[in-house]
């Protein structure tokens, strides 16, 4: 177990570094300066800015001194908003979106897994009919659809929810719906598969001739196993809900990070999309790290050791 | 099948009365025709039905998308400023976007667009993976071992940021982003085709084929090849969908593909923006479409994915 998780550990470290390899070298192909979009400065204010982003160095010095800024967590300072640096903005922007986030995640989860059970406990039923096309509708509409119509119903026809931003719990509702749709719609088609194969075996029969009601069966036997490839996806899921953040929170005008990352990508602000690239990827390689040591831990069939062989 | 066994049930003929030659020749010998592979997957296919309506919106969305452009006077970047943001009417039957330009029409231009991304990611998925996956899993050892290193650092990329970086770079355009949707994209294939490969390789039926002293040939087409299309197509299947959500992402970004030219993302995206001035239209046929096409290859694969797959039979 311990050398197993040293070695993913190692490799963690070995696909950020080409992340962030991968991601400055691209940047930096980008032809042009950042600065020549800028209003008209004279020479020497440009080579004074170039020189205070280190620009006028060649790519090879200004990798290194990336490296060894990011070594010390530091992501660099914004080019178009030079008042900010893109640490503040991912300290500002991180824990919105974290809330988002983890908020779209339990709703997911929760509804998902609930839809799932009812589908398989009903299998080729009414119920699991009517659960499954849900899912798959979930699936098949894009999620700034989803919260546009959100939006158009609930906010601005019906006035039950506020249309957008950041602050209060009401607020939150209409984003984490819009957000959880897809997740969800995925989790409830693996819970019901893997659902209705576990009821199939012989010791959920065991536990019905025992005389336990079907909800024991479910909450004490069945689930456990049936959630077992849930949590294999959950890394998978972490990685749409971020990437889905971006477009839920341009659409509902939330200060998230998202927001910080759309914002560069179209002010071709480099370091900010370079930052919040490496700061996104780091987290989603640590979630998909989490997720396989706790399915070693919760599966004691699968041997950790052994795995990607 | 049935219904020739009822005949046979209620006519028996005599020949079915007389002994067989005592050689070990007519022992062996199949009475029934065999059925091929595909062949049964597509008898079980073509009994699910939500499947079988996937497969039928596919068509008819491919044919509308080669002739819908064709069924109006006019062209899909053709303005006529006077005639802005007019609603669904017997001229226009989608109405019109704020430029005066038929929706219809740019409707199913999209859809070329949409469904051209789409295809081209999964076809060149398909190359890539395949070669790389089947070489690696075929050769095995310490080149399967190297490239699998690899794959595994990629896989380990997210996806969808490293296409927003590559569009980035790349500035936006139809082929850049199926450029960006498959340098990362084909990953998923080569892992599927390897393992396929290299548990196939070791299988009995493939032993037992080559202890029969078939040849290579013979053993990829009959053994190694239709065992591994199955996860195959299915891959395949999903990654269209896969690529039109990825196109309607970027669009949504505003890294989609430029004006005039429109994919059912950029339509949607631009929908979005009026949507609260009552131009339902604007978003509704583009949305509905995407949200059509996702819907039908996802009933297709789920399909496609009980049909091939040889341990799901019934």
């Amino acid at each position: 177990m311990a050398k197993y998780v040293m070695n993913r550990l190692f490799a963690m470290v070995i696909t950020l570094w080409i992340i962030v390899t991968i991601t400055f070298f691209l940047m930096h192909a980008v032809p042009g300066s950042p600065f020549n979009q800028e209003r008209n400065t004279s020479e020497a204010v440009q080579q004074n800015l170039e020189a205070h982003y280190h620009l006028n160095e060649p790519v090879f010095i200004q990798y290194a001194i990336y490296i060894k800024s990011l070594a010390t967590l530091d992501f660099g300072p914004s080019i178009k908003q030079s008042s900010t640096s893109v640490n503040e903005m991912i300290g500002r922007g991180f824990p919105v979106s974290a809330e988002l986030g983890i908020t779209s995640l339990i709703i997911a989860i929760i509804s998902g897994i609930v839809l799932g059970i009812m589908a398989a406990l009903r299998h080729n039923g009414a119920i699991d009919y009517m659960a499954m096309t849900f899912a798959v509708i979930g699936i098949s509409v894009p999620n700034f659809i989803m919260a546009t119509l959100l939006i158009q119903q609930l906010a601005v026809t019906w006035e039950i929810f506020p249309v957008a931003t950041w602050a209060s719990p009401m607020h939150m509702i209409l984003p984490s719906i819009a957000l959880a749709t897809g997740p969800m719609a995925i989790i409830a088609r693996l819970t019901r598969s893997s659902m209705i194969e576990v009821l199939n075996q012989d010791y959920i029969m065991t536990a019905r001739a025992k005389g336990m009601t079907t909800f024991q069966i479910v909450t004490k036997h069945a689930l456990r196993n049936a959630l077992l490839p849930v949590i294999t996806i959950l890394g998978t899921l972490v990685a749409g809900v971020l990437t889905g953040s971006f477009v839920i929170e341009k659409i509902f005008a939330i200060p998230g990070m998202g927001k910080y990352f759309i914002n560069g990508i179209n002010d071709r602000d480099y370091p900010v999309i370079m930052g919040t690239t490496v700061f996104y990827s780091a987290f989603l390689i640590m979630m998909l790290f989490i997720v396989d040591i706790a399915y070693g831990i919760l599966d004691p069939r699968i041997k950790l050791h052994k795995r990607g062989e | 099948m049935i219904p020739e066994r009822k005949e046979t049930n209620q006519n028996l003929s005599d020949h079915l009365f007389l002994p067989l030659e005592n050689s070990s020749y007519h022992a062996e010998t199949i009475a029934k025709p065999s059925i091929s592979y595909w062949k049964d997957a597509w008898m079980r296919l073509s009994r699910n039905k939500l499947s079988m309506a996937g497969l039928v919106m596919l068509i008819l969305l491919v044919l509308m998308a080669i002739f819908g452009p064709l069924l109006t006077p006019y062209s899909y970047d053709h303005q006529v400023l006077t005639e802005g943001n007019l609603p669904p009417s017997s001229e226009h039957w989608f109405g019109t976007d704020n430029l005066g330009r038929d929706m219809f029409t740019r409707t199913w231009n999209g859809a070329r667009i949409s469904l051209f991304v789409g295809f081209m990611a999964a076809i060149i998925d398909f190359i890539i993976g395949v070669a790389y996956g089947g070489f690696s899993g075929y050769k095995g050892g310490r080149t399967d071992n190297f490239m699998m290193r690899i794959i595994e650092i990629l896989y380990g990329l997210p996806y969808l940021l490293m296409v927003i970086l590559l569009m980035v770079v790349m500035g936006p355009g139809l082929f850049t982003i199926i450029i960006a949707l498959t340098v990362t994209g084909w990953v998923g294939m080569a892992r599927i085709v390897r393992g396929q490969v290299l548990q196939l390789k070791n299988a009995e039926h493939v032993l037992a084929s080559r202890t029969f002293g078939a040849s290579a040939g013979r053993v990829i087409r009959k053994n190694l090849l239709p065992n591994t299309m199955g996860p195959i197509i299915v891959q395949m299947t999903l990654t269209v969908p896969t690529a039109i959500f990825a196109e309607a992402f970027l669009s949504f970004l505003g890294l989609g593909v430029q004006a005039p030219v429109a994919s059912w993302g950029v339509m949607a995206n631009d929908g979005l923006s009026v949507i609260l001035s009552g131009h339902w239209w604007r978003l509704f046929f583009p949305a509905f479409f995407i949200s059509l096409t996702m819907f039908a290859f996802n009933v297709l694969g789920d399909g496609l994915q009980d049909a091939l797959d040889p341990k799901l039979r019934k």
